[in-house]
């Protein structure tokens, strides 16, 4: 390859407090190429990326850009340097036309005049082969034109270096697939395009090269023409590492839970999940895998009440009454006052379990206010239930009385797993419950949720960390995009296996005949 | 007909005291920051000016000379109250509602202490300016002196309409105010758009009050109403839909609306108790009201206030 050299990283790193986010990281792009980026979530790719678009600086490494050495300080260095990233969340005016959008903050000495910006952008598009109609405003844009506006901005400001940040994301098959010409066409004028990304068809279908991290490390960077999908799988999950999690077998098990058929579409029409069906038994642990954004948000907040499925069914079997009921289209209340007792530990702590600036014991009163006939609060029971917990989980706070928001992010959420047990329920369901926890208290949440397990309750764990997942659950169900592509039992799985599912998306993209098409051109 | 001609004339100069603060409110806003100081703001442009006319009138200056000095004055005491509040909202991040509150508490208190204590006396200054007359002026006596700020105002719309439709500087400022963190990543400095727009709008609001005072009352008991003219001012905002173009229409419907209850006895020839001109007064709200179930049925997003209106930007951090 004597292609001339865009983008040359040596020994980046990045440390938030005393987590390395990246950590001695090695990555060139040449000119006229396309490089995957490919890990995990928390991997550090977008941190990596951010560096390179000038959002974060790098605590030691150095960046060149056509062979010289740069600094990048801001995004305006970047775009100085010819680079420009399209974030995953699209930064655009709504009332703006895509005109305005793309000209705003540039500064290149002319005469500001809209109607020369309109015929530029068309010119650019056309080059490229987009569609768009610069005088479009963009609150009337669907998700893949507002995609394209964010790259055009890039393109205006006569960037050579882009970065996606995961691009597929938001879009259709079709979309991605009217994208992936475009940047093969870039590709072709001389453009070098980073493009992060966890669906391993799409890194076979359009990359040259794949850049592997994990950890916040380059594992290894390899021609995309001369790899498999289970090799890069293999690098992007790692070695197993063992934990030790207790795991006792379960005992009593029946169905609790069952979510047939389930179809959710989000605010802007995108479908969020597909026909999601599985059983949650009682006595068993059931892990949900998959990439961040893949729907668990929206599954565990249609169990809650919280959103409303379009169809499907969620049918509860009521171990009092055993009767079966569906869970569908009830607000919380109304499935609290049924007798469905629903335990949810939400992915924002402080959001949505926990008031910040009421103290633990107030946090546990939002819990039983209903209960009694006082017309004063009672805060007796929730008190003895605030001691009882932190004396239980030890909850390092100086009292009952601190606000939430003042403990660390272990504790909150140690009191938050402690009140929604202390309901005594028979489905608890917990995302991320370990995120941002030290291994002490991860290892105390592990050991809260087996214990409700050995009570019998029915207990949804949705994981990132797929070793944890791998020992701490019966059962594990996979989704990758809003679909079920696998349900595993966790006790004779690998780790390869789930990350083979996670990103395991039936599109358009036929993995084997790409990498043919790629073998010809080479 | 003379009647109502005489009522028509006479709402124009008295909507031009809702233009200036509804002027400066707009490009306030447009910068995401909704000053309700703008009363207060009003009120101390009122005090700036005359304090500066009250020292100069016996000076021997050229007349023209006294009135700019005025409403340089004026414009410099508003940009004032306006950096104050800039202080606390942009740099200090505190609530925009709150402070705007108390920056009107504090502009009408000051107003009254400044203008009882001094006791200007009203100056006509327009009698040494004939040139600058409002036309038909004659037709109506209260309005024989109006004169420049009438049409300074309109100028000043138009051209604040013009600055934020048709330049880059408008574009960038609007950004500002609808997305800060989009403006932001493009390089725009948002903390110094802020700051310049919300100290020239406040510049501009309080010449409103110099000329309600100095123009069209010509007394300076007149002090008293600015406070309730300046809230007029936030609705006009409302009622043009955050268009400065279209205020100036707005403000001439609202200056009619805010008088139409002490005409309408001369105008349809009825007895009418007066302590019933209260109720007319309302009808600007009310009218501001109506366009705000309007917009809000209609939710056309142009219509729409700035996104980020009364938000505190925080750039993210991880």
């Amino acid at each position: 390859m004597n292609r001339p050299m865009a983008l040359e990283l040596k020994n980046v790193s990045k440390y938030f407090g005393n987590l390395a986010a990246n950590k001695n990281v090695n990555l060139s792009v040449y000119r006229g190429e396309i490089l995957a980026i490919l890990g995990e979530n928390g991997c550090g790719k977008t941190t990596l990326m951010n560096m390179i678009a000038g959002i974060y600086f790098p605590d030691s490494g150095t960046i060149s850009v056509d062979g010289k050495e740069v600094v990048i300080r801001s995004p305006k260095d970047a775009f100085n340097h010819g680079i420009g990233m399209i974030h995953q969340h699209f930064k655009l005016v709504d009332i703006f036309t895509a005109a305005e959008n793309i000209v705003l903050g540039v500064n290149d000495g002319k005469r500001y005049n809209i109607k020369k910006v309109n015929s530029r952008v068309a010119e650019i598009a056309d080059k490229y082969g987009f569609h768009i109609d610069p005088k479009k405003k963009i609150y009337e844009m669907s998700v893949s034109e507002k995609q394209t506006v964010e790259i055009l901005k890039v393109l205006y400001r006569g960037a050579d270096i882009l970065i996606l940040d995961e691009p597929s994301a938001v879009l259709t098959p079709q979309e991605t697939d009217r994208l992936f010409d475009v940047l093969r066409r870039m590709r072709e004028d001389g453009k070098s395009i980073l493009i992060i990304t966890h669906k391993l068809n799409e890194v076979m279908s359009i990359s040259d090269r794949v850049a592997v991290l994990r950890k916040g490390e380059n594992i290894n960077t390899v021609e995309t023409s001369k790899t498999t999908p289970a090799e890069l799988t293999e690098m992007m999950v790692g070695k197993k590492v063992s934990l030790n999690i207790e795991r006792p077998e379960p005992v009593n098990v029946c169905d609790r839970l069952e979510v047939k058929n389930l179809n959710m579409v989000d605010a802007d029409g995108i479908k969020v999940l597909d026909n999601i069906s599985f059983t949650a038994r009682s006595g068993e642990i059931l892990g949900i895998a998959g990439i961040a954004g893949s729907g668990q948000k929206e599954l565990l907040e249609s169990i809650a009440g919280l959103c409303h499925p379009i169809t499907g069914q969620i049918i509860y079997h009521n171990p009092k009454t055993e009767k079966t009921e569906d869970l569908r289209d009830k607000d919380p209340v109304a499935i609290r006052e049924l007798g469905v007792r629903l335990s949810f530990v939400p992915e924002d702590r402080i959001g949505m379990g926990l008031v910040g600036n009421m103290d633990i014991v107030d946090n546990m009163l939002l819990r039983s206010y209903r209960k009694g006939f006082s017309m004063f609060v009672d805060r007796k029971k929730p008190g003895d239930l605030a001691d009882k917990i932190v004396k239980e989980l030890q909850v390092s706070t100086p009292n009952t009385h601190t606000p939430v928001r003042r403990l660390s992010g272990g504790n909150v959420q140690k009191v938050l797993v402690g009140r929604e047990i202390a309901s005594a329920p028979t489905v608890l369901m917990a995302a991320y419950p370990v995120r941002g926890l030290d291994i002490n208290s991860s290892y105390t949440i592990y050991d809260l949720l087996t214990e409700q397990k050995k009570n019998g309750v029915a207990v949804v764990f949705v994981g990132e960390d797929l070793d944890v997942l791998v020992e701490l659950c019966d059962r594990i169900v996979v989704i990758c995009a809003g679909k079920v592509t696998g349900i595993l039992d966790a006790r004779n799985t690998t780790k390869e296996e789930i990350g083979l599912l996670m990103t395991k998306t039936e599109g358009i993209y036929d993995v084997d005949g790409k990498e043919a098409e790629n073998g010809e051109k080479e | 007909m003379n009647a109502f001609w005489d009522f028509i004339i006479t709402s124009i100069p008295l909507g031009m005291t809702f233009l200036y603060g509804c002027t400066g409110e707009i490009l306030t806003e447009k910068a995401g920051h909704l000053n309700l100081g703008i009363p207060g703001i009003m009120c101390v442009g009122g005090v700036c000016g005359c304090s500066a006319l009250r020292l100069l009138y016996r000076s021997g200056l050229p007349p023209i000379l006294i009135v700019l000095i005025a409403i340089i004055a004026a414009f410099a005491g508003g940009a004032l109250m306006g950096a104050l509040y800039c202080l606390l909202t942009v740099t200090l991040k505190a609530n925009q509602n709150v402070t705007g509150l108390a920056m009107t508490t504090f502009g009408v208190g000051i107003t009254k202490f400044v203008m009882n204590k001094l006791a200007i006396v009203p100056i006509r200054y327009l009698y040494a300016l004939p040139y600058f007359r409002f036309p038909f002026a004659e037709r109506t006596d209260a309005l024989k002196y109006c004169g420049i700020m009438v049409y300074l105002a309109v100028i000043i719309a138009l051209s604040t309409s013009y600055v934020l439709s048709k330049t880059q500087t408008g574009l960038h400022l609007r950004s500002v105010g609808e997305n800060p963190a989009t403006a932001d990543a493009v390089g725009i400095n948002v903390t110094k758009y802020k700051y310049v727009a919300t100290l020239i709008g406040s510049g501009i609001a309080a010449l409103g009050g110099l000329f309600y005072i100095m123009d069209y009352s010509g007394s300076v008991d007149a002090y008293k109403k600015i406070e309730a003219l300046g809230w007029l001012s936030v609705a006009l905002v409302i009622f043009t839909l955050w268009r400065p173009h279209l205020s100036i229409i707005g403000s001439f419907v609202f200056g009619t609306l805010y008088i139409v209850g002490s005409r309408i006895p001369t105008l349809l020839n009825i007895t009418m108790d007066m302590s019933a001109t209260p109720l007319f007064e309302m009808l600007p709200y009310v009218v501001t009201i109506i366009v705000l179930i309007v917009t809000s049925v209609s939710k056309k997003r142009e219509n729409q206030p700035p996104a980020a209106l009364g938000l505190p930007y925080f750039r993210e951090e991880r």
